[in-house]
């Protein structure tokens, strides 16, 4: 038997498939398909310090091979988060990981520093949500403010920290660099794709919020791509996110360079979605003589 | 687990109406668990996103679900092109329904075009106690007074260009019908200006009513918060609900209708 074990920045996973933040709530909706226990992990909904209603609707596109969201961050705030979720989420025996948005450096201080004293496994710092007006993606899309906020965030939270990096900049590997120079344990990659559809009746944007952000099967090659390249630049452990949907796609995630991966819109298309994915990876490993899954890790030869 | 995902195989399919299609499957878990105003999710081929749809009826002896959907776009139009003894992978049964009173309370249902299907369990459940209040574009486009009546309720049938039945609205003939006799409850689900005057007028003679509502959906099961309604709490709160988790009915009371 392969193991399917991954440890990331000291934390064990028991499989490399993780929920991705904003597709998976705090676990409990997918818990009604099959326990969640079966995951390595979960990254929560994106959390902010004081509760948020979000964008009106309507807030969901589909569009080929992928979907628009502008949810933007609605969720209940950072003590509720701590005192209504967190408690079930540790009993479920899978790596909690709390995402974190923030509209100012303030926040996501005040935020790490109020996670540091919590139960959570790891700490997702989420620079990248393009659905907000302030802060989200502006703190993710200038190497400057990457470092500010990864090095605030650092001196305040020994926590393992997870900075989750946008695709909608010039250099990705800038953006990478700067955040492993600043304190960062490990990098995950992408975010969505800052997107627009438009209603040719009324010709207005079909989401409220003008813009959303593109993810799913569409933006695969984009992270692969965006993955490799930031493997090549910095010696951080990488989560490889963005339109993973099958064991393939999982594979070839890690290839490129990721210690593990995050599954999102796919869950929506197939709820079983990542059991299927661990049972794929579990047969590739065992079938290419594996020890282990992370002997996949960066292997790619390229041309 | 409070989902099941199930690979139901078609029984039927069969055009309604235009662009109005009545399709039964197969789905003997789904068909046990489900209550009036649920819906499931159906994968529609190469697109990416489920469609939810309402359940028309289930029957938990035989195992089977009726689904009556609009084509609306390019996922419905795969559904409609579906033939029986295919197989369609469906989620469900998804959503809060309609809160039942007991049958012997009198209950007002009020459906406007595709908003009526998920209306019938509701005169199966109130019998000759229902009064059916549906509304359609024209004669043409009138579906399912027949079912209604075969569960016993009296159907009044409007038309929005006077082909058949009351020429106009269903809120006018609800308003004639809530002076003379008022319901215990009041169901409604269709267009969102119909469902706003159907609220009114069942708080005007103080009847409870409970609404179902669309929204763009992702996940259908509340994880991703992308089909939001604002929703009025006890407390007077106002706070983003899920369509898909929290609803899709609602106490008419709580909604926010702007």
């Amino acid at each position: 038997m392969s193991d399917l074990r991954v440890t990331v920045a000291g934390v064990e996973l028991k499989n490399p498939v993780i929920a991705a933040s904003g597709t998976f709530g705090y676990g409990m909706e997918y818990n009604e398909f099959y326990p969640v226990s079966l995951l390595g992990g979960i990254s929560c909904k994106g959390t902010t310090l004081k509760e948020r209603a979000g964008n009106p609707p309507s807030r969901i596109a589909e569009t080929p091979a992928g979907m628009l969201n502008s949810v933007g961050l609605q969720n209940p705030g950072v003590e509720a988060f701590l005192s209504i979720h967190l408690p079930w989420l540790l009993q479920q025996d899978t790596v909690v990981i709390a995402n974190i948005a923030g509209s100012t450096l303030e926040e996501y201080c005040a935020m790490a520093e109020r996670l540091e004293d919590s139960a959570v496994h790891m700490v997702e710092l989420n620079i990248s949500c393009p659905n907000v007006k302030e802060g989200g993606a502006s703190f993710g899309t200038s190497c400057q403010s990457v470092e500010q906020v990864t090095a605030e965030v650092r001196r305040r939270c020994c926590k393992p920290l997870i900075v989750k990096l946008t695709p909608n900049v010039t250099s990705i590997g800038d953006m990478a660099a700067a955040a492993e120079a600043a304190g960062a344990d490990v990098l995950s990659l992408i975010n969505t794709l800052t997107g627009m559809r438009i209603d040719l009746r009324t010709r207005r944007p079909v989401l409220h919020n003008n813009t959303g952000g593109l993810s799913g099967p569409a933006v695969f090659p984009v992270a692969v791509r965006m993955v490799q390249e930031v493997y090549q630049r910095v010696s951080l452990p990488l989560i490889g996110i963005g339109g993973v949907s099958t064991w393939e796609d999982a594979a070839e995630m890690m290839i490129a360079g990721a210690s593990a991966v995050q599954v999102g819109t796919a869950n929506f298309r197939d709820p079983m979605a990542m059991p299927r994915i661990i049972e794929g990876l579990e047969r590739y490993a065992e079938q290419n003589g594996m020890k282990s899954i992370s002997e996949l890790t960066g292997t790619l030869k390229k041309w | 687990m409070r989902y099941t995902q199930e690979h139901a195989r078609i029984l039927g399919m069969s055009k309604m109406a235009p662009g109005i299609w009545n399709c039964t499957v197969s789905a003997p878990r789904m068909a046990s668990a489900a209550a009036a105003g649920q819906f499931v999710g159906i994968l529609c081929g190469e697109y990416l996103l489920r469609r939810p749809i309402s359940l028309c009826g289930f029957d938990p002896t035989l195992g089977v679900l009726r689904l009556v959907f609009e084509v609306r776009g390019k996922g419905t139009a795969w559904l409609a092109d579906r033939q029986r003894g295919e197989t369609l992978d469906l989620i469900g049964p998804l959503g809060h329904g309609f809160p039942l009173l007991e049958p012997s309370q009198k209950a007002v249902l009020v459906g406007g075009g595709i908003g009526t299907p998920p209306l019938l369990p509701l005169a199966r459940h109130y019998g000759t106690n229902a009064v059916v209040i549906a509304g359609f574009r024209s004669s043409s486009a009138a579906i399912l007074g027949d079912d209604f009546t075969a569960a016993g309720a009296r159907v009044l049938l409007c038309t929005d260009d006077g082909s058949a039945g009351y020429h106009g609205f269903t809120t006018q003939v609800l308003e004639e019908q809530l002076s003379s006799h008022s319901g215990d409850v009041v169901y409604t689900c269709g267009p969102r200006p119909m469902m706003k005057r159907v609220a009114e007028l069942a708080a005007a003679c103080g009847s409870d009513c409970y609404v179902s509502l669309e929204e763009r959906m992702g996940c259908g099961v509340g994880a991703c918060i992308g089909c939001a309604c604002m929703i009025r709490e006890e407390s007077g709160e106002e706070r983003m609900q899920r369509v898909c988790l929290n609803g899709p009915v609602f106490p008419a009371k709580e909604v926010v209708w702007e």
